[in-house]
């Protein structure tokens, strides 16, 4: 028989807290961690520096052409190009119809999250599509500016939202009809799942700008943009499906039985109930693929669109500025790279948002 | 309009798994305001049973009444079964993504159509008699087992069930939370509403029940009053269950 007495709580010892202790106890705990952060510095001083001078202290940020005299980047030809990679083959005076949208659509984020009206919310998510399709396009008293016109870095992102607007409802709708208790629907989502998922998007474009056509009649005239985007929206839902299936999957079979003890519709029960925690739990994996998504985009140069990957491409090829393409292609890099980041740090920022575990 | 007899009618239910007969000739009548208690070992069916009452397992023969009104494979049809039966289930299956409070008056709002107010209130009303009104804007994972089972007891109060059906919902406490939900439920069958609870809890079995329904292999093997099913079983397979779930 023993009693212990309750101890009491002290500081951790000295030494096992600081800047020290952190840079001993994570990068050379070991001999072999010491050799290889010493490698990972050698690393970094071979690369960086070099690079730092090509793109900053030795580049050329402005003039001419004739006037360049640094070693490194020569960003002029960036700047010289800038509309066209931005705007494609869209009429100079028209400019200020997309960047329009661009400011319309910062409007509509920032009144969107202030207000808590669902009708007003429900006004922007309608108008703004809208919206943007007659500026882009014209009509009711502007110029008419044919999807042939669109291009760059514009046609990169109306082909991407679109596509990632539209595939989503859609991949829901085969997520559940894949789920379904209902023998048809459920072979339908199947097939068209596996079809889709069977074939590379480029198969997928060139099948829906030179087989859908066939369906219409002779002499209609079907835009080549609509073409693209219904391929990649194909496409992409059939992806989304799949990841929303992956969620649907991993909520608990008693949460649908609660909500139909409770009484709850088909709809309601998925609409209130699974769906908001699977779609939860499929955020990173969303937003993957929306990432996968905007980066195939590029796929349609194939088709004869011009995005702003093909954009860099045939501006280099212009006789005034041959050999300039590697400026072009870190630009795009970089471009590339800002949105795909920004994509999965919003989707960690929403993620965080609706966490409702709280452990 | 007669007053009715029973609340549940199950008639010659027979359920299969595939080859496997699951339910043998279960029948069970419950009348207004009795409660029965239902247990036996794992694999008897007794869960099963249950959860044809409010067809969250189909069954192939057989007839069932809740409240008069017959169970059938039409779908408005079991959803008007449904919002006469509360079920309360082993891991509680609250959701977790709503609040206490949002959990509460979701089927109020959404199956009873009733305001958002009038829900709230209703809500309120029930969380402060399972004790836990202060905890109504948490979420499910910050209460403690007990707390969300009461919760999951106030959820199914609130849709104003005629009927409610308890499966083992005390199997997955700790010890020491049983009490309080034991007492949530005891404190309900005083308030006289129909229920049938699956349950090993003896005690609660003895105090509440007006019927002991024992189960074994699919089919319904006694039924008793508490006094004689306990101090006098007949079958000797209840003999047996009852000095194994007694030994310890």
């Amino acid at each position: 028989m023993a009693i212990y007495k309750k101890l009491k709580t002290r500081p951790a010892p000295l030494g096992t807290k600081g800047i020290i202790y952190w840079i001993k106890e994570n990068l050379f705990p070991s001999i072999t961690s010491s050799v290889l952060t010493f490698l990972s510095f050698l690393l970094l001083y071979y690369t960086i520096p070099p690079l730092l001078d090509w793109m900053i202290f030795d580049a050329t940020w402005s003039g001419t052409k004739e006037e360049i005299t640094g070693s490194g980047a020569r960003w002029i030809f960036i700047f010289e190009k800038f509309n066209q990679f931005i705007y494609g083959f869209y009429p100079e005076e028209q400019y200020w119809r997309p960047n329009l949208i661009l400011a319309i659509f910062f409007i509509y984020v920032i009144g969107f999250k202030k207000t808590k009206s669902t009708l007003l919310r429900a006004f922007i998510l309608i108008s703004f599509p809208i919206l943007s399709f007659l500026l882009l396009y014209g009509g009711f008293g502007l110029d008419v500016v044919p999807t042939t016109k669109w291009g760059g870095l514009l046609l990169t992102i109306v082909v991407a939202s679109v596509g990632i607007i539209a595939s989503f409802p859609i991949g829901i709708l085969f997520a559940l009809g894949r789920q379904s208790n209902m023998p048809i629907i459920k072979t339908i989502s199947v097939i068209y799942i596996e079809f889709i998922r069977g074939v590379p998007l480029i198969t997928l474009l060139f099948m829906s700008s030179v087989i859908l056509p066939l369906f219409f009649p002779e002499g209609m005239d079907f835009d080549k943009l609509l073409r693209a985007l219904i391929g990649i929206t194909m496409f992409q839902s059939a992806y989304i499906a799949e990841v929303i299936r992956g969620g649907l999957q991993a909520i608990p079979k008693g949460q649908y039985e609660a909500a139909d003890a409770m009484g709850l519709t088909y709809w309601q029960a998925m609409g209130l109930i699974i769906l908001p925690q699977a779609l939860k739990i499929s955020i990173p994996n969303i937003v993957g693929t929306f990432i996968s998504l905007f980066k195939d985009t590029t796929l349609i140069l194939i088709i004869g669109l011009f995005d702003v990957l093909a954009m860099v491409t045939l501006t280099s090829t212009d006789a005034k500025w041959l050999g300039f393409e590697t400026e072009g292609y870190v630009f795009v890099t970089m471009i590339y790279w800002i949105i795909c980041f920004s994509m999965s740090k919003y989707a960690k920022s929403i993620e965080d948002r609706f966490n409702t575990n709280h452990r | 309009m007669s007053e009715l007899e029973y609340m549940i009618e199950m008639n010659e239910i027979n359920k299969w798994y595939g080859d496997f007969h699951v339910l043998k000739d279960v029948n069970l009548k419950v009348k207004k305001g009795e409660r029965v208690v239902i247990c036996g070992p794992s694999g008897s069916g007794k869960s099963t049973t249950i959860r044809c009452i409010n067809r969250l397992e189909p069954f192939q023969e057989g007839e069932i009444f809740v409240k008069g009104l017959e169970l059938t494979e039409d779908v408005k049809r079991i959803r008007e079964v449904r919002t006469k039966v509360g079920m309360v289930f082993q891991h509680f299956n609250l959701f977790p993504h709503l609040s206490i409070l949002e959990n509460l008056i979701l089927a109020p709002t959404w199956v009873g159509k009733k305001s958002r107010k009038e829900a709230i209130k209703i809500a309120m009303h029930y969380l402060e008699r399972v004790k836990i009104a202060d905890q109504a804007d948490k979420y499910p994972n910050q209460l403690s087992g007990g707390q969300q089972q009461r919760v999951a007891i106030a959820r199914c109060l609130c849709s104003d069930p005629d009927i409610m059906l308890f499966d083992e919902p005390t199997a997955a406490l700790d010890p020491e939370m049983i009490g309080e939900v034991l007492d949530v439920m005891t404190e309900l069958a005083n308030d006289g509403i129909t229920m049938v609870c699956v349950t090993h809890e003896m005690g609660f079995a003895k105090k509440v029940a007006d019927r002991v329904i024992f189960m074994d292999e699919g089919q319904i093997v006694e039924e008793n009053t508490p006094i004689e099913f306990f101090e006098n079983p007949k079958s000797d397979r209840l003999k047996l269950f009852l000095e194994q779930i007694l030994d310890h």
